[in-house]
C-alpha cells in the first residue's frame, strides 16, 4: 500500500502570520527601511552632524554642495546637512506625539460613542462632523493663531484636526462588535464596560487603527512644515523642515539647494510612512488587498 | 431625492452653527489685542476705547459671539480691520479667483487621475501602471508648497514660459493650479485603479467580452460607470484638500484669494477676516459633500432608489 505523504504544516502565531505577509511586501519593506535610516537619523544626530545646526558662518553663505558641506549652506552659513539631520528629529516628534494625541483621544471618544449609543453618541459624531467641515489645514492654522507657534502648540493641533478619523473607525468597529458573541458572554460573565471594551473589542479593532496611524504620521510631518512654511508653525532658528524651505524661497534662484534638500526630506519621510500604511493594511488586514 | 436634499440643507445648519462657535472661540481667545496693531503704540486710552466700541470688541464672550450670529443672519461678517471694509466685501473679491483655481485644479486633477488610473487598471503590470503608479505615490508624497517652486524655478525662472506671480491672465493660472492639482490627480489614479481592477474582473464584464463587445466600449460603458462611486468620492475629498492646499499655494504664487487673504489676516490678528474666510470655505466644503452624495444617485440607480 502506498504511503501517504503529508507536507509538513508548520503552525504560525497571528503575528507570525503577519509579519511573514509583510516582509513578502517589497514596498513595504522599502518603507520600513526608509523609516529605520530617518529614525536612526533623528536619533544619531549628535554624532553624525559634522557641524552645529545652529552655528552661523557668514563668510560661507549660501555655498553650494561640497565635499565639506555635502549639502551646502545656507544663508546664514549654517550647513545644511546638520539642519536635515536635526529637522528629522522634529517631524518624528511631531509626528509620533501628534498621531498619539489624536489616536487615544478619537477611540476613547469613538469607544464611548460606539459602546453607549444614544445621546453620547450623537453628540460626540455630530462634534466630529463640525471639525470635519473645516479643511484640516485651516483648523490647524486656527488653532496655532490661538495657542500660538512652537513645537508643542503645533503637536496639539494637528493631534486636534486628527481625532474624527480615528473617532469614526472606532465607532465603527465598536458597533460591528458590540453585539457579537463573545461580547454578550463577557457581558453574561459580569464584566464592566471598560473590561469588554478595553479587553474584548479593542483588540479585535487594532487593524484599522494602526493603518490609519502610520498613514496620519507623514500627514502629521507634512502638516507641520506647511504650517512652518507661511510662518504659523516652528519658528527659526529652530531646524525644521518647512520652515528651511520657506527661508529658501528667497534664494530660489541663485542657490535652489537651500529649497531641495529640505523638500527631499519632507518627501522622504512621507513617502516612508505611505509605503509602511499601504504595507501593514495588505499585512493586517488581506481581504483589503484581495 | 427633493425631500432628501432639503433634509441634507437643514442638517449643514447645526454644523455650520458649530464651526461658527469653534472659530470665534478660538479667535477670542487668540493672544494679543488687534487694537494695538490697529492704532499703534500712541494712541490715546479714548480712541483705543471709540475703536473697540466701534468694532464690537468690549462684551463677554457670549455677548460678543450672539452678537456675531445675529449680525451674520444679516449678511454681516464684521469689518476688515486692515481695509476698513466689510468683511463680506472683501471675501466677495477674492473669492471667485480661490474658485477659479480650485476649478481648473479640480478639472485638471481629475482628468489625469482619471487618465491614468484607467490605463493602469486596463495594462495591469505593464511598464505605464508601473511608472504611473510610482508617480501617483511621489505625488502623494511630495509637499505641494515644495513643488509649487520647483515649477516656478523651472518654467518661470529657468524657461521664462510662464509667469511667477500675479492672477491677471489665463497662464497666471496654470502654475498653481497644477501644483494644488497634482496631489489631487495622484490620489484620484490610485482609486480609481483599484476600483476598475475590482469591477474589471466580475461575471458581467466576462459575459460582455464574451458577446464580443469591443475593450473600449466594456471599458468605458460597463467597467467605468460601476467603478466611479468611490472614485466620486475621492473627487469630493480632494475638494478639501484642494481648498487647504490653495491656502499655501496662493501665499506662494501671490495669488489674491481667500487662502492668501486668510494667512495674511491671521498674521495681522484680522479675526474677521479669519471668521469669515473659514466660515465660507467650510460651508463650501460641505456643499461640495452634498453635491458628491447627490450624484451617487445619478450613477448609481440602486442609491437613487434607497434616496426614495
Amino acid at each position: 500500500m502506498k504511503q501517504e505523504q503529508h507536507t509538513p504544516y508548520k503552525k504560525r502565531s497571528q503575528m507570525q502570520e503577519i509579519a511573514r505577509r509583510f516582509v513578502r511586501n517589497k514596498q513595504a519593506v522599502v518603507g520600513l527601511i526608509m523609516l529605520m535610516i530617518l529614525i536612526l537619523a533623528a536619533i544619531l544626530a549628535p554624532v553624525i552632524a559634522p557641524y552645529d545646526p545652529l552655528k552661523q558662518d557668514l563668510l560661507h553663505r549660501l555655498k553650494a554642495p561640497s565635499a565639506e558641506h555635502i549639502m551646502g549652506t545656507d544663508e546664514l552659513g549654517r550647513d545644511i546637512f546638520s539642519r536635515i539631520l536635526y529637522g528629522a528629529r522634529i517631524s518624528m516628534t511631531v509626528g509620533l506625539i501628534a498621531v498619539s494625541i489624536s489616536c487615544v483621544t478619537g477611540c476613547v471618544l469613538g469607544a464611548i460613542a460606539g459602546y453607549y449609543g444614544g445621546m453620547l453618541d450623537n453628540v460626540i459624531m455630530r462634534a466630529s462632523d463640525i471639525l470635519m467641515a473645516i479643511p484640516s489645514i485651516l483648523l490647524n492654522i486656527s488653532i496655532v493663531a490661538a495657542l500660538g507657534s512652537g513645537l508643542q502648540n503645533v503637536m496639539i493641533a494637528i493631534g486636534i484636526s486628527s481625532i474624527p478619523g480615528y473617532c469614526r473607525i472606532m465607532r465603527a468597529s465598536i458597533l460591528s462588535l458590540r453585539d457579537q458573541e463573545f461580547v454578550e458572554a463577557s457581558r453574561a460573565a459580569g464584566a464592566g464596560s471598560f473590561y469588554i471594551i478595553y479587553h474584548h473589542i479593542l483588540p479585535n479593532c487594532l487593524a484599522p487603527l494602526i493603518v490609519q496611524a502610520t498613514l496620519r504620521i507623514g500627514s502629521a510631518i507634512l502638516s507641520c512644515a506647511s504650517m512652518s512654511f507661511i510662518g504659523l508653525g516652528i519658528v527659526p532658528p529652530t531646524p525644521e523642515w518647512g520652515a528651511m524651505l520657506s527661508s529658501g524661497r528667497e534664494f530660489l534662484r541663485d542657490a535652489p539647494h537651500l529649497t531641495t534638500f529640505p523638500g527631499l526630506a519632507i518627501m522622504f519621510a512621507v513617502f516612508a510612512m505611505n509605503l509602511m500604511g499601504d504595507g501593514l493594511r495588505d499585512a493586517l488586514d488581506p481581504k483589503l488587498k484581495n | 431625492m427633493t425631500k432628501y436634499i432639503l433634509k441634507r440643507l437643514l442638517m449643514l445648519i447645526p454644523v455650520m452653527l458649530g464651526v461658527i462657535v469653534i472659530v470665534f472661540s478660538l479667535l477670542y481667545i487668540t493672544p494679543g489685542d488687534p487694537i494695538d496693531s490697529l492704532l499703534g503704540d500712541d494712541a490715546t486710552p479714548e480712541a483705543v476705547e471709540q475703536m473697540r466700541e466701534q468694532l464690537g470688541l468690549n462684551g463677554g464672550y457670549f455677548q460678543r459671539l450672539f452678537s456675531y450670529i445675529k449680525n451674520l443672519l444679516h449678511g454681516d461678517l464684521g469689518i476688515c480691520y486692515a481695509t476698513k471694509q466689510p468683511v463680506m466685501d472683501r471675501l466677495m473679491q477674492t473669492f471667485p479667483n480661490s474658485l477659479k483655481l480650485a476649478g481648473l485644479a479640480v478639472f485638471l486633477s481629475v482628468i489625469i487621475g482619471l487618465t491614468m488610473g484607467i490605463i493602469s487598471a486596463v495594462k495591469q503590470y505593464s511598464i505605464f501602471d508601473n511608472i504611473a503608479m510610482a508617480l501617483a505615490m511621489v505625488g502623494n508624497a511630495m509637499p505641494n508648497f515644495w513643488q509649487g517652486l520647483l515649477l516656478m524655478l523651472l518654467f518661470a525662472l529657468h524657461l521664462h514660459w510662464l509667469p511667477a506671480t500675479g492672477f491677471t491672465t489665463w497662464k497666471h493660472m496654470i502654475l498653481p493650479a497644477a501644483t494644488i492639482g497634482t496631489s489631487s490627480a495622484a490620489a484620484i489614479a490610485r482609486m480609481t485603479r483599484s476600483s476598475m481592477l475590482e469591477v474589471i474582473r466580475s461575471d458581467y464584464i466576462v459575459t460582455a467580452r464574451a458577446k464580443g463587445q469591443s475593450e473600449l466600449l466594456i471599458t468605458v460603458r460597463h467597467a467605468l460607470k460601476n467603478a466611479l462611486i468611490p472614485v466620486v468620492t475621492t473627487i469630493g475629498m480632494q475638494f478639501g484638500h484642494l481648498l487647504g492646499g490653495a491656502v499655501l499655494t496662493e501665499s506662494i504664487f501671490a495669488v489674491p484669494g481667500v487662502g492668501k487673504l486668510m494667512v495674511d489676516a491671521i498674521k495681522a490678528r484680522n479675526y474677521p477676516v479669519v471668521q469669515g474666510g473659514v466660515l465660507m470655505i467650510a460651508l463650501g466644503y460641505s456643499l461640495v459633500n452634498l453635491l458628491v452624495d447627490i450624484l451617487y444617485a445619478y450613477i448609481d440607480p440602486r442609491i437613487r432608489s434607497q434616496y426614495k
